[in-house]
């Protein structure tokens, strides 16, 4: 397939980016969208220009790497789908592809495709954990937790961090990945000790970092690659709502 | 020069104990005034930056990801090994150090691997005690799944995520301490170089991937964690980013690598469909569990897989291997696929697959029950392949996973350079010449978690009254000159191939004549042709832009640089070897029913390899090992 692609290209922060326009032959349906990315650099490389740079490592949709808006969509028209996951079958010969970074006032752009996502980081190091050291934990079996507790707390752990939430959010609000991780810690009794402190240092890191606020459209649900679900927010809401109350 | 890898008196069960009984230690105020660099934010160098940093040192860490948290210990899928027998199914810990000594085809050492078996169980109450969600019985209790090569249940899960729910653990515990500022990290930055001085690790140089800037940091004590090299074979299931270059600087400066040619190929990932491919995908061992291995009974089969008649299958695992199946380890599961690919009976539009078939458990055990086993992978493998393994058997094929090579330690994850430590699958040590299942996510939290604070704290006691030292220090200066001239000498070869293209031919070479099995004459021949390839790759490379700023080609020739050398001593590593072990086959060395023939006699022992200069051939020194409480058997899965 031949591919028009209109990719961001900006060198650095400070610096203004602009669309470029790049003509791409022989695409075969069975590359992956970054595989598609990888041979458009090789062939810039070779004419001495600088390849595109963008965020990505495992190719197998777990890092959280990876990310771009693709025809405007956080990680492509495929819903739940990480970047690397995308396959170029789902484009037709002949398509333009608008290629540009995930966008957020709290995701400066570091240069082309990739993003600062390190206000993320700092949500979590403002409580998302269990404050236990190594060498304190007691016997794995003393506090049992029933399946569906286990189940219900893994399907809120298993965001992957990419950010795909705030870039599709109208308000970049990064509710659903703090949401996410208040909800599995509170969900365990090894992390409800701490819920209400955590609920509230972490909204405020949240706030601290110019994300924007929920305001209920739940498209960040739909692009999630691992499908977490916006009643996380409704439970960080409720946490909230509930430590601030007992705080007073 | 001889190794001691300083093994503790006593009876096996006890030499731990007795080391941390005599270990030495720092006074909590001295702590404070030491400092610790992590190279590495995975399984364990998270685990020890962390636990490091709430004994009160004060830890640098280091990794090249954007954030702590992608490390690739989070793509681990299946488990986590413990020897908890939960399910009373007669496991102990000497059972799991029986399995994980025979696993390895009797090429490790006693007494780490029976460390490694002693701390399993501790290390699931740590993983718990931080909020991982653990697979769970109803009645509450933590569940298990079997992994190959053992006859018990000993695997604890994350459904298919594993390694990113234990990472996410870890990488929690090490954000906690950023916060308490005990720990310093640095993401995108990456060590490019040791600085040794007076014989001792004392810091490292690092890039700022984001601009370009070189740094000087040093330490009282240096811990690589840097993780495994098997992405040197370019298609891999290891994240595009992994590398050797920091074990691989580290040796250059002194410290010894063991068994580098030692690479677990693993057998269940998807096959390659095109030149352009960039990685293979592992889809677990777990499924496994219930996954059924088959080709066609008759080479070069149109016809589709559901369409061939049960008679027409040749289940040659479950044939070959009758006690173990399809739940036989690796190396001879990967081995047992290449065999009928190679002679004709691969299926898939390359020939070069075989299928995984879950039919007769979805029949037995039902679709929802398999879904909530694997439900994660069966969705992986349809976003990559757009096929439902619910109703087409998948199609699998073996890939380059996992270095059991690495830098040689000693029984304190000390390498031979005083102060350096290597943690993880950066070290060689527990799993010999091949890893068993599950035990790798094991061996990166055992060793952060529980051995280094002991390890790296009686190193350390021997250093409370060396002072921080100034990073104007003559070694760090000429350390950094020699970074800086390595990257301009890669910027201004300008010539006409990229970096990938060096990469995809060395991974072609070294799957053709180092990968699942190896010959003399095939070694010597990829010998001489990585050296062409690396005198062209200094003569035509040609990386854009410059170095004071974000250069990823120039990341990517660094690390290719790097492998090509790592590659040339793979190669004279498999060469030496005259005997197969593990996933080591050589095809001199092989039984009448093709499986692999140990020499216990003349190879019972870890090849160390010392660098000897620039155009130098390494020097092989020998560590035996020796078994005092398992016999050498022959490794049967019959």
């Amino acid at each position: 397939m031949k591919l028009y692609l209109k990719i961001w290209r900006q060198s650095d922060a400070a610096s203004e980016g602009k669309l470029v326009d790049y003509e791409l032959d022989n695409v075969i349906p069975h590359m992956s969208f970054l595989e598609m990315m990888d041979t458009l650099n090789e062939q810039l490389i070779l004419k001495g220009d600088r390849p595109v740079e963008f965020d990505h490592d495992c190719r197998e949709g777990i890092c959280g790497q990876c990310g771009m808006m693709i025809n405007g969509q956080a990680h492509g028209p495929i819903a739940n789908l990480t970047t690397c996951q995308l396959h170029m079958r789902e484009f037709k010969d002949g398509d333009t592809i608008y290629v540009e970074p995930f966008r957020a006032v709290a995701f400066p752009i570091k240069r082309d495709l990739r993003v600062d996502r390190s206000a993320f980081d700092r949500i979590i190091m403002a409580g998302g954990f269990v404050s236990v050291n190594t060498g304190q934990a007691p016997e794995a079996n003393g506090i049992p937790i029933t399946h569906e507790q286990a189940e219900s707390a893994f399907d809120s752990a298993a965001c992957i961090g990419c950010g795909a939430c705030v870039a599709t959010c109208k308000n970049s609000s990064a509710a659903l990945f703090t949401s996410a991780k208040i909800s599995h810690l509170a969900k365990l009794p090894q992390g409800k000790m701490e819920s209400r402190k955590r609920v509230q240092s972490m909204v405020k890191q949240m706030d601290d970092e110019n994300f924007g606020h929920c305001s209920n459209t739940e498209a960040c649900e739909v692009e999630c690659p691992q499908q977490i679900s916006v009643l996380n927010i409704a439970r960080m809401n409720w946490e909230y709502s509930i430590s601030s109350v007992l705080k007073k | 020069m001889e190794l001691n890898a300083k093994i503790p008196p006593g009876p096996l069960k006890d030499k731990w104990s007795f080391y941390k009984d005599h270990a030495k230690l720092v006074n909590p105020a001295n702590r404070k005034k030491m400092d610790i660099i992590v190279v590495g934010t995975g399984l364990a160098g998270s685990a020890a930056a962390a636990s490091l940093a709430e004994m009160g040192y004060n830890v640098k860490s280091f990794c090249f990801q954007d954030s702590a948290r992608r490390a690739h210990s989070v793509a681990a899928q299946g488990g986590v090994n413990a020897a908890k027998n939960y399910k009373n199914d007669g496991d102990s810990v000497y059972r799991m150090f029986y399995d994980t000594i025979k696993g390895g085809d009797f090429r490790s050492r006693e007494a780490n691997v029976y460390r490694l078996a002693e701390c399993s169980a501790q290390l699931i109450d740590q993983a718990v005690a931080q909020g991982v969600p653990f697979g769970r019985e109803y009645g509450g209790y933590l569940n298990n799944r079997s992994f190959g090569g053992v006859q018990v249940s000993r695997t604890f899960y994350a459904r298919g995520q594993t390694g990113q729910q234990l990472l996410l653990g870890s990488y929690q515990a090490l954000m906690r301490q950023v916060a308490a500022k005990t720990i310093k990290l640095y993401t995108r930055h990456e060590m490019l170089d040791l600085v040794v001085i007076d014989g001792k690790a004392r810091g490292i140089i690092v890039r700022n991937l984001d601009t370009g800037e070189i740094e000087r940091h040093s330490a009282h004590a240096v811990i690589l964690a840097t993780g495994g090299f098997g992405k040197i074979y370019y298609l891999s299931t290891l994240a595009m980013g992994c590398n050797a270059s920091a074990i691989w600087r580290a040796h250059k400066k002194g410290a010894l690598m063991a068994c580098p040619s030692w690479t677990q190929v693993h057998p269940t990932s998807l096959p390659q469909s095109g030149d352009y491919q960039s990685k293979l995908t592992l889809m677990s061992e777990s499924l496994r569990n219930d996954g059924r291995i088959w080709v066609p009974l008759k080479s070069s089969e149109n016809r589709k897989p559901n369409d061939i008649p049960e008679a027409e299958r040749d289940y040659y695992l479950e044939r070959r291997y009758p006690a173990f199946g399809n739940l036989a380890p690796r190396d001879i599961s990967s081995r047992a696929a290449k065999e009928r690919i190679d002679a004709g009976f691969g299926v898939g539009p390359q020939r070069n697959a075989v299928y995984l078939d879950f039919s007769k458990a979805i029949k037995e055990q039902g679709k929802g029950r398999i879904k909530e086993k694997y439900g994660n992978l069966f969705d992986m493998y349809r976003k990559i392949t757009a096929t439902d393994a619910y109703v087409e058997p998948m199609m699998i094929s073996p890939a380059a996973h996992f270095s059991m090579g690495g830098l040689w330690i000693d029984y304190e994850l000390m390498t031979t350079i005083p102060g350096l430590f290597a943690l993880g699958e950066a070290n060689f040590a527990d799993h010999g010449a091949n890893r068993l299942g599950a035990n790798s996510l094991l061996q990166a939290c055992v060793d952060g978690y529980f051995i280094a604070p002991y390890t790296v704290s009686n190193y350390l006691a021997g250093e409370i009254k060396s002072e921080r030292l100034p990073t104007d220090h003559q070694a760090f200066v000429d350390a950094e000159v020699q970074v800086r001239a390595y990257l301009g000498k890669l910027l201004a070869i300008n010539g006409n191939k990229t970096a990938d293209y060096y990469h995809k031919t060395l991974g072609k070479l070294l799957y053709d004549y180092c990968g699942l099995s190896r010959s003399k004459d095939g070694l010597i021949h990829a010998i001489t042709e990585i050296k062409k390839l690396r005198e062209d790759f200094y003569s035509d490379l040609k990386v854009p832009g410059g170095e004071d700023e974000m250069n990823g080609e120039l990341e990517k020739a660094g690390r290719i640089g790097d492998y090509l050398e790592v590659a040339d001593l793979m190669c004279q590593d498999a060469l030496t070897r005259e005997e197969s072990c593990g996933a080591h086959f050589r095809e001199e060395y092989q039984t009448p029913e093709g499986e692999a023939l140990r020499n216990d006699e003349k190879f019972c022992f870890v090849s160390a390899w010392k660098w000897q200069g620039e155009g130098q051939e390494e020097l092989l020194i020998p560590e035996p090992l020796q078994f005092e409480n398992v016999e050498l058997a022959v490794r049967s899965y019959k």
